[in-house]
């Protein structure tokens, strides 16, 4: 489990993120979702802490990771993978050394028990026979399973997903959810999905939170987004016109 | 004041280099692959310039010395003490701030703006120690290294000219590389490289790491990659030469 409690963040004087409290839940997929520039992204770079927060706490489970030293945000660090937006892949190194680097980096196996483990996580997304291509030689669908199986390498506790369906079609990204609601379930871990993909609230969203302007307004499930009276909630929900009509 | 936060921010990043790695095995791949990049895949460019300067000094000396009372061979001493002294060391040194800086920084620069560094530090890995301190050893250890095929090289590039030419016989300009030859220059020359080397490094590979925004940023973290490492290699050069010579 993830807390967020009264988490605030400002660039120079322009609050971004004001007093957010939410909880992730383990063994969940939780979905950030909000208007682009809402401050999603930066909520789910300052709880991984790629941004440091102005005030509030961040918890992993009962450890307090904006308060810990360096040397235990690592030890925390290890237990966290993350898909980036753009797969964030190592351009000058293969799938396989792309999988195998966090093994290579924090584990004593011998090769071959690490090719095991690559091999194992490749097949975990429905990649086979890609070792030894470029991330230049991948389709965006395979770019990003290659960075899910990155993630899931060290068996991770905590995921977490920025836009895991941009620029992607919707059936891909249908299929990129899926695997990440699965393995989520699959490994019992926490996993917070940044997004502004319906298809991906509907498909895999097991707790919703709601950013508008850096402040969450509502928190649900994917059952509970179509009845809302949040009437911010529902000018984002119901954007597009084939919504619009879907509704009435 | 914005030059203190950039020299701070600099030696920051340096305290994060210089961190102790977490498994040498890795830092000693990095190093073999850089040494590829940086150092061997620079001997092209090194070879070719050196050998062409070379035979211009030759040409140049060869025409400023008319007067007859000056002996013929004094040509070699200068094409020799031109090259050890300065062409060998601080001229490649801006040579290679270009090519390898401006690789460097666009390297570096890209990997921040598309993410590939937070990837790194998520999973828990000292990203600047990984992606920099293996640069920072191969240059340091292959640059002398150009340096000396370049001083090889550039008096190769003055004999050639003597042998196809009728400017000066190649039996002067033999005598006159080896005419009065202290060996110290050359300790000079690869000491001065040794810190150029590290110059390079760590101030195209700051301003890649700190590289924000898309391609135009990238851009411009390289020009200024280059144009900083000129500057300071410089710099560098006037106080090393002061400090050694004098």
């Amino acid at each position: 489990m993830i807390e967020v409690k009264n988490l605030t963040k400002k660039f120079d004087d322009k609050i971004v993120l004001d007093d957010v409290s939410v909880i992730f839940e383990q063994g969940k997929t939780n979905l950030i979702i909000g208007q682009s520039g809402s401050g999603k992204t930066v909520l789910l770079k300052s709880i991984v802490g790629l941004h440091s927060v102005d005030k509030g706490e961040i918890w992993y489970g009962n450890r307090q990771y904006n308060a810990l030293n360096f040397k235990q945000k690592k030890e925390i660090r290890k237990e966290i993978g993350m898909l980036f937006q753009g797969a964030a892949l190592f351009d000058s190194s293969t799938v396989e050394e792309n999988v195998m680097l966090p093994l290579d980096m924090f584990t004593d196996l011998s090769f071959s028990d690490k090719l095991d483990r690559v091999n194992f996580c490749l097949a975990r997304v429905n990649l086979t026979n890609v070792n030894s291509l470029y991330p230049s030689e991948l389709s965006g669908g395979m770019k990003k399973r290659v960075a899910i199986a990155r993630a899931i390498a060290l068996n991770p506790k905590f995921l977490f997903c920025d836009e895991p369906n941009s620029g992607l079609d919707p059936q891909t990204g249908i299929v990129i959810d899926n695997l990440i609601k699965n393995i989520t379930e699959e490994f019992n871990i926490t996993t917070i999905v940044n997004t502004h993909d319906m298809n991906s609230v509907m498909e895999i969203g097991d707790k919703v939170v709601f950013i508008y302007e850096g402040k969450k307004i509502w928190e649900g499930s994917n059952n509970d987004i179509l009845n809302t009276d949040c009437k911010e909630l529902n000018d984002f929900v119901f954007a597009t016109n084939l919504a619009k009509k879907l509704r009435i | 004041m914005k030059f203190l936060e950039h020299a701070g921010q600099y030696f920051v990043l340096l305290s994060k280099v210089f961190a102790k790695p977490e498994k040498y095995i890795l830092y000693y791949r990095q190093t073999i692959r850089e040494v590829e990049k940086l150092g061997i895949n620079s001997f092209g460019i090194v070879v070719i310039i050196s050998i062409f300067v070379g035979a211009v000094i030759t040409i140049q000396t060869n025409y400023n010395l008319e007067n007859p009372l000056l002996p013929r061979y004094l040509v070699g001493v200068t094409v020799r003490d031109s090259l050890l002294l300065e062409f060998s060391s601080t001229m490649v040194a801006l040579i290679l701030a270009g090519k390898v800086g401006s690789s460097i920084a666009s390297e570096i620069g890209t990997m921040r703006v598309s993410e590939q560094i937070d990837a790194l530090e998520i999973m828990g890995v000292n990203a600047a120690s990984y992606l920099i301190l293996p640069k920072i050893v191969a240059a340091v250890f292959f640059f002398p290294i150009l340096s000396l095929l370049s001083m090889f090289v550039g008096i190769f590039g003055g004999y050639l000219t003597c042998l196809l030419t009728d400017i000066l016989s190649p039996s002067d300009y033999i005598y006159g590389i080896q005419y009065i030859f202290y060996p110290h220059y050359i300790g000079y020359s690869v000491t001065k490289v040794v810190f150029y080397s590290f110059i390079i490094v760590t101030m195209s590979a700051y301003q890649g790491y700190y590289a924000q925004g898309g391609a135009l940023e990238v851009g411009r973290s390289s020009t200024k990659a280059v144009v900083y490492s000129s500057i300071l290699v410089l710099l560098a050069n006037l106080i090393l030469t002061k400090l050694i010579l004098s």
